[in-house]
């Protein structure tokens, strides 16, 4: 690699063959988010209706506390620590992917609905068919996943182009959403009230019992990753030249957007579609790094970070407690909105 | 403006315009027949005829006066407004995907009606009017200020994605709002799923000054439009004062949008659908296209508020699903052409 060296110090991390090349900064950046996240963590163990210290919380990891506070922090509030970092991870490297594969920072999940087809499953299983867990999970991801194949064979026509994917995806989404409200009409407030909060996203039923499975399935999705990066890296130089180099285009496109779509069902099927992490996550780290690409490692650490401070945000802050959805909404989207006016200004 | 449109004006185009907007008229005659005669009650047309003409038992005057003519009534005000508000939009951003469901502006009018019934206990469907001009305001403000951020037009990628992002961020804040509100909640989700269902003349009427005050002001604005269709600069050099008419527009699709919302809800896609029918067949003079969408808008609305009524019998189907169904596809047909940037 060095005879290709571009001026830029990196680290490389892993075993024979399957390495990650990460850029320096990058690094730096990450692990500074990743200590911002653990000092994140002991505030959202600490805090709550039975509050503590910080140094209890420690204490409690020591093994220095009697049994109360280890209750309250190891099966309430760990589980949703816990959980708030690995779904950001999640929704945060599958947003890099869906924006490095198509090239276009705005294609990410939020934007094309593949959160709205989710809901939509999820709304179906839960009405039609009585609504168990595991029935509210198969509804999520199957939504999902038909979502995300019914843009994809739309929006193809001799390549996927970024422009083409974010529109159909925009009337996917809006044909979802207005299903969606319709469902919602017609049933009980009660419900109606549940099935909107889930569908705002939201960390509050997170428990053991669903946040387990869902982070085994996102390690083990995560683990995957470097598997897809190289072609992925190729497909960011364009379809014409990853082929030259012998990529196989299409089949990698198709691996690394499957990966993404499992990331996203898999979070959306225990926290509901939680907005805008996918697609703020990997342009704050971008920007952070002044990486060229999107670091997948970086991205992940800071998505962790963004989500289990939003719900920090949501639990603690807002005077009501709101689902977490509704601040990443707001402060992702309002972060969407000052990026487009701000690079149209620079442009000018 | 005619001699700037004249070249594209082939020989014989104001016959087959003359043609298309007879068809329209006609299209929108028997949208208001089928929208009055068909129902969920099932009716024979002549019983309908003869309640019209004042005859009629008193079920059948309940059903055509008290519920059929007002709904439409509804479809014929709020379709117009929005068909109009999306052609406005198209031709000021001058972005072909310009509509103001996705630009996010009846997301923001809802956003302002959700905090009136919550905060301010505000019922009455006149409130709801201001409430939600005022929404919309903001929201075309916003979205015309990002789209010219920059001294330049933005694109049309660019466009939409903030639309979606600024009607995403108040989409999030109705949830929040909702949620924390179950009263509110229940009275929004009827609302926000865009119906005409039960919208009688107490809410029509008042929005009616309004709309009436906003297709006056997109009339007036169109020729204007056709200059600033070639540029500012031409605009300015043909004597267009540019500023002014970005006011009227603004007025107008503050108003219409504003008024449609209060009206129907939250209704995606017939601001896009419309105006793109009409410039396929109509061209692309905007006085023709404001027109045109007039007439288009309610036919739109109103078949699909028809389709609604019997599609999932007994119950029934939002207007704003079945417009969404309509819409999206012509979105998406819109982006699979090639020259989709054009406008």
């Amino acid at each position: 690699m060095s005879a290709l060296d571009v001026g830029r110090r990196r680290v490389v991390v892993g075993i024979r063959g399957l390495s990650i090349v990460i850029g320096l900064r990058s690094a730096l950046v990450g692990a500074v988010v990743a200590l911002a996240t653990v000092f994140l963590a002991l505030l959202a163990l600490a805090l709550g209706d039975f509050p503590m210290t910080l140094a209890e919380v420690v204490g409690v990891f020591t093994g220095q506390v009697d049994a109360l506070p280890r209750i309250v922090v190891l099966e309430w509030r760990l589980p949703r620590a816990i959980a708030a970092v690995l779904f950001g991870a999640a929704l945060a490297v599958a947003g890099a992917i869906f924006q490095t594969v198509t090239r276009n920072p705005l294609a990410s999940p939020d934007i094309i609905g593949l959160a709205n087809g989710s809901f939509t499953g999820m709304l179906v299983a839960l009405l039609m068919l009585g609504g168990s867990w595991p029935l509210l999970t198969a509804g999520s991801l199957i939504g999902g996943l038909v979502a995300a194949v019914v843009i994809y064979l739309l929006a193809y026509r001799g390549g996927l182009h970024g422009f083409r994917f974010i529109v159909v995806g925009i009337g996917i989404s809006a044909m979802l959403a207005s299903v969606n409200t319709w469902m919602l009409l017609r049933v009980e407030l009660e419900t109606a009230l549940f099935a909107s909060a889930w569908g705002a996203g939201t960390l509050n039923s997170v428990t053991a019992a669903t946040a387990v499975p869902a982070g085994i399935c996102i390690v083990v999705l995560l683990a995957l990753l470097p598997l897809v990066t190289p072609a992925v890296r190729q497909l960011d130089l364009g379809d014409d030249a990853a082929s030259a180099t012998g990529v196989a285009v299409g089949r990698a496109r198709l691996a690394a957007i499957a990966l993404a779509v499992c990331l996203v069902s898999v979070v959306t099927a225990v926290a509901g579609p939680i907005a805008f992490v996918a697609l703020a996550a990997p342009q704050i780290t971008r920007r952070l790094t002044r990486s060229p690409g999107i670091p997948f490692v970086t991205t992940g650490v800071v998505g962790g970070a963004l989500l289990l401070g939003s719900d920090l945000i949501a639990q603690h802050v807002v005077p009501l407690t709101v689902p977490v959805g509704v601040v990443t909404v707001v402060l992702g989207g309002g972060y969407l909105v000052w990026l487009l006016i701000h690079e149209s200004r620079r442009r000018a | 403006m005619g001699t700037i449109v004249a070249p594209a004006v082939r020989v014989g185009r104001g016959t087959t315009r003359a043609a298309w907007i007879g068809a329209a008229v006609v299209g929108l005659l028997v949208a208001v027949a089928l929208s009055v005669v068909v129902g969920a009650n099932p009716m024979a047309p002549g019983t309908v005829l003869d309640t019209v003409l004042g005859g009629g038992t008193a079920e059948s005057r309940f059903v055509v006066w008290d519920q059929r003519i007002p709904r439409t009534a509804a479809g014929l005000v709020v379709g117009a407004a929005l068909g109009v508000a999306g052609a406005l939009m198209q031709a000021f951003t001058r972005n072909p995907l310009a509509d103001p469901g996705i630009l996010g502006v009846n997301a923001g009018a809802a956003f302002v009606v959700a905090v009136g019934i919550t905060f301010f206990g505000v019922t009455s469907p006149l409130g709801h009017v201001w409430l939600a001009c005022a929404g919309a305001l903001v929201l075309t403000v916003a979205a015309y200020a990002i789209g010219s951020a920059g001294g330049q037009a933005a694109g049309p990628v660019r466009l939409t994605v903030t639309g979606v992002a600024i009607g995403a961020v108040f989409a999030g804040l109705t949830t929040g709002l909702t949620l924390t509100h179950p009263d509110a909640f229940d009275r929004m989700r009827g609302w926000s799923a865009g119906s005409l269902l039960e919208r009688g003349f107490d809410v029509v009427l008042p929005v009616l000054p309004l709309v009436l005050v906003g297709l006056a002001l997109a009339l007036g604005a169109a020729s204007g439009l056709n200059s600033i269709a070639l540029g500012s600069d031409v605009a300015r050099s043909q004597g267009v004062s540019v500023r002014r008419i970005q006011l009227v527009v603004l007025a107008a699709v503050t108003l219409l949008a504003g008024s449609a919302t209060a009206v129907a809800g939250p209704l995606v896609f017939v601001g896009l659908v419309v105006p793109h029918l009409v410039r396929w067949t109509l061209g692309t003079d905007q006085r023709h296209i404001v027109l045109g969408s007039m007439l288009l808008g309610p036919v739109l609305v109103l078949l699909s508020d028809v389709l609604g009524r019997i599609a999932v019998l007994p119950s029934e189907m939002p207007v704003g699903v079945v417009t969404a169904f309509a819409g999206a596809p012509v979105l998406i047909a819109l982006v699979r052409r090639r020259t989709v940037t054009a406008l």
